[in-house]
C-alpha cells in the first residue's frame, strides 16, 4: 500500500541524509581524531568529540543507576507487594512523570537542584550529577513500565512453587522472579538508556555545557546532544556537517543499543497476544 | 472510535478557520539572527505592527551567524548580527548599524570587585586565574562563563578581549544571554559577558580598564567593549524590510532602543 | 504471611527481616518518586495556576512576553502539535495495517520493524536537524508551522506504526476467521473487524503521540521558529508552548508567565495521559 511505501521512504530518507552530510567530514577529519580528539574549536577547524562522548556515557550511566534503582524498585513493589487498589493510582503517577516535558524538568533542574549541588556539594552545580538525576527521573518511568510487565509475565506457578518450599515473598523475588524475568528487565534498562542518550533540552539547562571531559560528578559536562544543539543554528559548512557527524556517532549508537535490547527481548518466552501487545502498547509511554 | 475523528475534525476545522481568517495578512519581513538583538527587535516589530497593522515582521533567534546564514539562503530578509562582520563577509552583504551595545563583564551582587583590566579578564576567560584573590576580590574559586560557538556576543569578546587566547575549555557555556544573567546571578563565584542593555539592576558589570560600563561612556567612546548592532541584508532591502528598518532607524525607533539601554546608532 | 514457618539453617539474618527491610527500601524509593512528582506538579502549579487567567490564556503576548498572554502559543501548538499527529496517523496506522495484514511475515518486515524502533529512539535533536535542513532550507518551507509540523509527523510516525502494528496483531485470529468465513473480503474485514478491536490500542499511540509532540522543543525550535506573532498561515513561523516556557525562563524574562505556561502545559499532558490510560484499559478489557 503506498501509505506504508511513503512512510518506510520518509523514514529511509532521513536515515540516509543524516549519513550523508555527515560522513564526509568524518572523511576529511580522519575517524580517529574526530571521536579521539579532546579539542572542540569548531570556528578553528578542529572537530575532535571526545570530551561530548565521555559527557554523554557518564551522564547516562549515572542517569541509569538512578533509573534502574528507582525504576525497578518501584516495579518489583508494585508487581508483588502491593494490593491492586494502590497500583492502580501508583502505576499510572509514575507513567505521569514520563510526559512531563523535558525543559520542565531542565527548569526545575536548575531552580532547585543545581543550586542545592552548588551550595551543599560544592563546584559550579551544573554539572554530571545534576543531569544525571535530572535524566535518571525521565527515565524511570520507561523502566519501571517495561519491567513491570516482564515481572507479571513470570508465570504464577515459579512464585507459587517456590512459597510451597517454604521461601518468603523477597526471597521469592530476588532469587527467582528477578531471573526469570531478567531479559525483560534488561530490555527495559536498554531502553531507558537509549532515551538518556538521547535527551537534549534538560541537559543544556544543568549540566554546563563545557568542553572539558568531566573529571568528577561536580565538574560540569557536554553531551553528544547538547553539542548539537547549541551549535546547530549557527553553524556552516565544515561546523555543520561536523554536528551531523555527531548525530550519526548517536545514531550508530542508537542503533547498537536497540539491537541489543531485540536480541535480549527475543529470549523471552513465547507469549499470549494479548500480554504482548499490552507490553508495546507500555512501551510507547 | 468515532469521538477520536470527531476531535481530529475539530482540529482541522480550527485550522482552517484560522486559515481563512487570518488571510490578507499583507508581506511579512523575517529577522532572523543574533539572540542579543533579538528581545529589541521583537520590541521595535511590535511599535512597528501597532502602526501598521497590514506589516508583520517575524522575529526570530537563532544566533548572528544563522542570522546571516538565514539572510543569504533567504529564509530571512533582514540577518540580525551583533559583531563586526568579517571582510569576506561585507562582500557578501550590506549592513546598516541600528544600535550600539557595550559588552558587559558581569560578575555576582555579592562580588565586591570594581574593576578589571583587559589582561585580567583575558586571563580569568583563558583559565589561568583561579580565585578572585589573585585579581583582587573575594575568597572564592574564579568560574568563567561563555556563550556558544557561533554567537556574536561571543565572537565580539574573543575579538575585542581574547584576542589570539583560547577561552578555558572549563568555561561553562549558556546559551544566551539571559542563560548568563540567570547564573552569574545564583553563583557567587561566577563571571560572565553580555549584552550591556540586557544587565538590568541584578548583577555588576564591573569597570574595565577603569572605565564605567555607562551608556554615557559607551557614547563618549570610552568604554572600550563595544559591539555594533547590525541589521544585515543580501543586496539592497526588499521594499517591506526597508520600511522596517526606517522605522527601526527613525527618531522614535531610536528612542525606544535608548529607553531599552542601548546606544543609538549615531 | 506470618503463618509461615521461617526456615532456619545457616542464614545470618532472619528472612522476614530481610524481606521487610527490603519492603522498606522499595517503599522508600517508590515514595521517593511520587514525591518527585508531586513536588514538580505543585511547585509548578503553585507558582503559575494563580497566573492562568482567562485573559493569560486569550491575549497575545506584549513586550517580549512580560505581559500578555500565550494566545498565539497556544494555537500555534495546536497547529504544530495537531498537524503532525493529523499527518502521522493516518500513514502510521496504515502501514501498519499493510505490514501484518497484507504481508507475509518475514525479513523485510521484520527490517522495517527494526527500523521503525531504532527511528523511534533517535534523539529528536536529530529530528530538528534534518527538519531545518531538509524542511525549512532545502525545500524553501522556511522556519514555519509546516516545517515543524511535518518535522513531528515524521518523529512520531514510527511509534505510532508499532503500536498500531501490536493492537493490530493482538486481535484474535478468530476475528478474521469469523469474518472471512460470513463472506467478507479483505478489505472489510479490516476496515470494519480488525480495525475497531484494535482502535483503542491505536488510539492510545496516537494520543500519546500528541502527548510527545506538545512537550518537543528542540526540533520544534529549529524548525517552526520562535516567533512571538500569532500564525497566520501555515508558512508563517510560531512559537510553541513548550518553547515558550523555556524562552521565557532561560531569558529571565518573566517568571511568573513562565510558571504559568509550564501549568497550562501540565495541565494539557494531565488530560492527555488520563485519556491515552482510559483508551488502554478499554483495549485491555476487549481482548482479554
Amino acid at each position: 500500500m503506498l501509505a506504508a511505501l511513503s512512510a518506510v521512504s520518509g523514514l529511509a530518507i532521513i536515515t540516509a541524509f543524516i549519513f550523508k552530510e555527515g560522513l564526509p567530514i568524518i572523511a576529511k577529519v580522519g575517524l580517529g581524531d574526530f571521536i579521539f580528539s579532546n579539542d572542540w574549536y569548531p570556528t578553528e577547524g578542529q572537530f575532535g568529540i571526545l570530551p561530548m562522548i565521555v559527557g554523554s556515557l557518564e551522564v547516562t550511566a549515572g542517569a541509569m543507576v538512578i533509573g534502574v534503582l528507582f525504576g525497578l524498585g518501584c516495579a518489583v513493589l508494585l508487581v508483588d507487594f502491593v494490593p491492586p487498589r494502590p497500583v492502580a493510582v501508583i502505576k499510572p503517577s509514575i507513567e505521569l512523570l514520563a510526559g512531563i516535558p523535558s525543559v520542565v524538568y531542565g527548569f526545575m533542574g536548575v531552580v532547585i537542584l543545581v543550586p542545592f549541588i552548588r551550595d551543599y556539594l560544592g563546584g559550579p552545580g551544573l554539572s554530571v550529577l545534576a543531569a544525571s538525576i535530572v535524566l535518571g527521573i525521565m527515565v524511570l518511568p520507561t523502566v519501571t513500565s517495561i519491567s513491570v510487565d516482564a515481572l507479571q509475565a513470570v508465570p504464577r506457578a515459579y512464585r507459587e512453587g517456590s512459597i510451597a518450599l517454604g521461601a518468603t515473598e523477597w526471597q521469592t523475588t530476588h532469587m527467582v522472579v528477578l531471573k526469570a524475568a531478567r531479559s525483560g528487565i534488561v530490555a527495559a534498562v536498554i531502553l531507558g538508556m537509549g532515551r538518556a542518550v538521547g535527551e537534549t533540552m534538560a541537559v543544556i539547562m544543568v549540566a554546563g555545557n563545557t568542553i572539558a571531559v568531566p573529571h568528577s560528578i561536580l565538574d560540569p559536562v557536554r553531551t553528544l546532544t547538547s553539542n548539537i544543539a547549541l551549535e546547530m543554528g549557527y553553524a556552516a559548512g565544515d561546523h555543520r556537517q561536523a554536528l551531523f557527524a555527531t548525530g550519526v556517532t548517536l545514531f550508530v549508537i542508537i542503533m547498537i543499543l536497540n539491537t541489543i535490547a531485540l536480541a535480549v527481548s527475543r529470549r523471552r518466552a513465547r507469549r499470549a497476544p494479548f500480554t504482548r501487545a499490552r507490553l508495546f502498547v507500555e512501551d510507547m509511554t | 472510535m468515532k469521538w477520536l475523528i470527531g476531535i481530529a475534525a475539530i482540529v482541522v476545522v480550527l485550522n482552517g478557520l484560522s486559515l481563512i481568517l487570518g488571510g490578507g495578512r499583507g508581506d511579512a519581513v523575517n529577522a532572523v539572527g543574533s539572540t542579543s538583538i533579538q528581545p529589541f527587535a521583537e520590541m521595535l516589530a511590535q511599535a512597528y505592527e501597532g502602526s501598521h497593522p497590514d506589516l508583520y515582521v517575524n522575529v526570530q533567534g537563532g544566533g548572528s551567524t544563522a542570522g546571516l546564514q538565514a539572510a543569504a539562503n533567504g529564509l530571512a530578509q533582514i540577518g540580525m548580527c551583533s559583531r563586526d562582520l568579517t571582510p569576506d563577509e561585507t562582500k557578501e552583504f550590506r549592513d546598516i548599524v541600528i544600535a550600539r551595545d557595550g559588552l558587559a563583564i558581569v560578575v555576582h551582587p555579592s562580588n565586591p570587585i570594581e574593576g578589571l583590566s583587559r589582561d585580567q579578564i583575558r586571563r580569568i576567560f583563558a583559565g589561568e586565574i583561579h580565585n578572585w584573590t589573585e585579581v583582587g576580590g573575594p575568597d572564592r574559586p574564579v568560574r568563567p562563563i561563555t556563550r556558544e560557538e557561533g554567537s556574536g556576543t561571543r565572537e565580539a569578546f574573543v575579538k575585542k578581549v581574547m584576542g589570539k587566547v583560547r577561552i578555558a575549555r572549563e568555561a561553562l557555556t549558556q546559551e544566551s544571554n539571559g542563560a548568563v544573567k540567570e547564573l552569574v546571578r545564583n553563583d557567587p563565584a561566577g563571571v560572565g559577558y553580555m549584552s550591556l542593555g540586557l544587565v538590568g539592576g541584578e548583577l555588576r558589570a564591573v569597570d574595565v580598564d577603569g572605565v564605567a560600563p555607562t551608556s554615557a561612556n559607551v557614547v563618549a567612546g570610552k568604554y572600550p567593549l563595544v559591539r555594533p548592532f547590525l541589521f544585515v541584508t543580501k543586496g539592497k532591502p526588499s521594499e517591506t524590510a526597508q520600511a522596517f528598518i526606517d522605522f527601526v532607524l527613525s527618531p522614535e525607533g531610536q528612542r525606544m532602543i535608548e529607553n531599552e539601554g542601548l546606544v543609538a546608532a549615531k | 504471611m506470618e503463618a509461615r514457618q521461617a526456615r532456619t539453617g545457616p542464614m545470618r539474618i532472619h528472612p522476614h527481616i530481610t524481606q521487610r527491610l527490603a519492603v522498606i527500601a522499595m517503599w522508600t524509593l517508590t515514595v521517593i518518586t511520587l514525591g518527585v512528582l508531586l513536588f514538580i506538579i505543585a511547585y509548578i502549579f503553585w507558582h503559575g495556576l494563580p497566573h492562568v487567567t482567562w485573559s493569560f490564556l486569550s491575549e497575545s503576548p506584549r513586550s517580549m512576553g512580560r505581559e500578555g498572554g500565550v494566545l498565539p502559543m497556544i494555537v500555534g501548538t495546536i497547529w504544530v502539535a495537531g498537524l503532525a499527529v493529523a499527518l502521522a496517523a493516518p500513514i502510521g496506522v496504515a502501514t501498519a495495517v499493510y505490514l501484518t495484514e497484507y504481508t507475509r511475515e518475514g525479513r523485510l518486515t521484520a527490517v522495517i520493524r527494526f527500523g521503525a524502533d531504532c527511528l523511534a529512539g533517535i534523539p529528536s535533536i536529530i529530528f530538528g536537524l534534518f527538519g531545518f535542513v531538509f524542511f525549512a532550507i532545502y525545500l524553501g518551507m522556511g522556519l514555519s508551522v509546516i516545517s515543524g509540523a511535518l518535522t513531528l509527523a515524521l518523529m512520531v510516525l514510527p511509534t505510532i506504526i508499532r503500536t498500531s502494528e501490536e493492537a493490530i496483531r493482538a486481535v484474535p485470529q478468530a476475528y478474521r476467521e469469523v469474518s472471512f468465513g460470513l463472506g467478507s473480503t479483505r478489505w472489510q474485514m479490516v476496515t470494519r473487524v480488525v480495525l475497531k478491536s484494535a482502535m483503542p490500542g491505536i488510539g492510545t499511540g496516537i494520543v500519546l503521540s500528541i502527548g510527545r509532540s506538545i512537550s518537543e522543543t528542540a526540533a520544534v525550535m529549529l524548525t517552526a521558529g520562535s516567533a512571538l506573532g500569532f500564525p497566520h498561515s501555515l508558512l508563517d513561523s510560531s512559537r510553541t508552548m513548550a518553547l515558550h516556557f523555556y524562552i521565557l525562563s532561560r531569558e529571565g524574562i518573566s517568571m511568573t508567565n513562565a510558571y504559568a505556561t509550564a501549568s497550562v502545559l501540565i495541565l494539557a499532558i494531565l488530560a492527555i495521559n488520563l485519556a491515552a490510560y482510559w483508551l488502554m484499559r478499554r483495549f485491555i478489557a476487549k481482548v482479554a
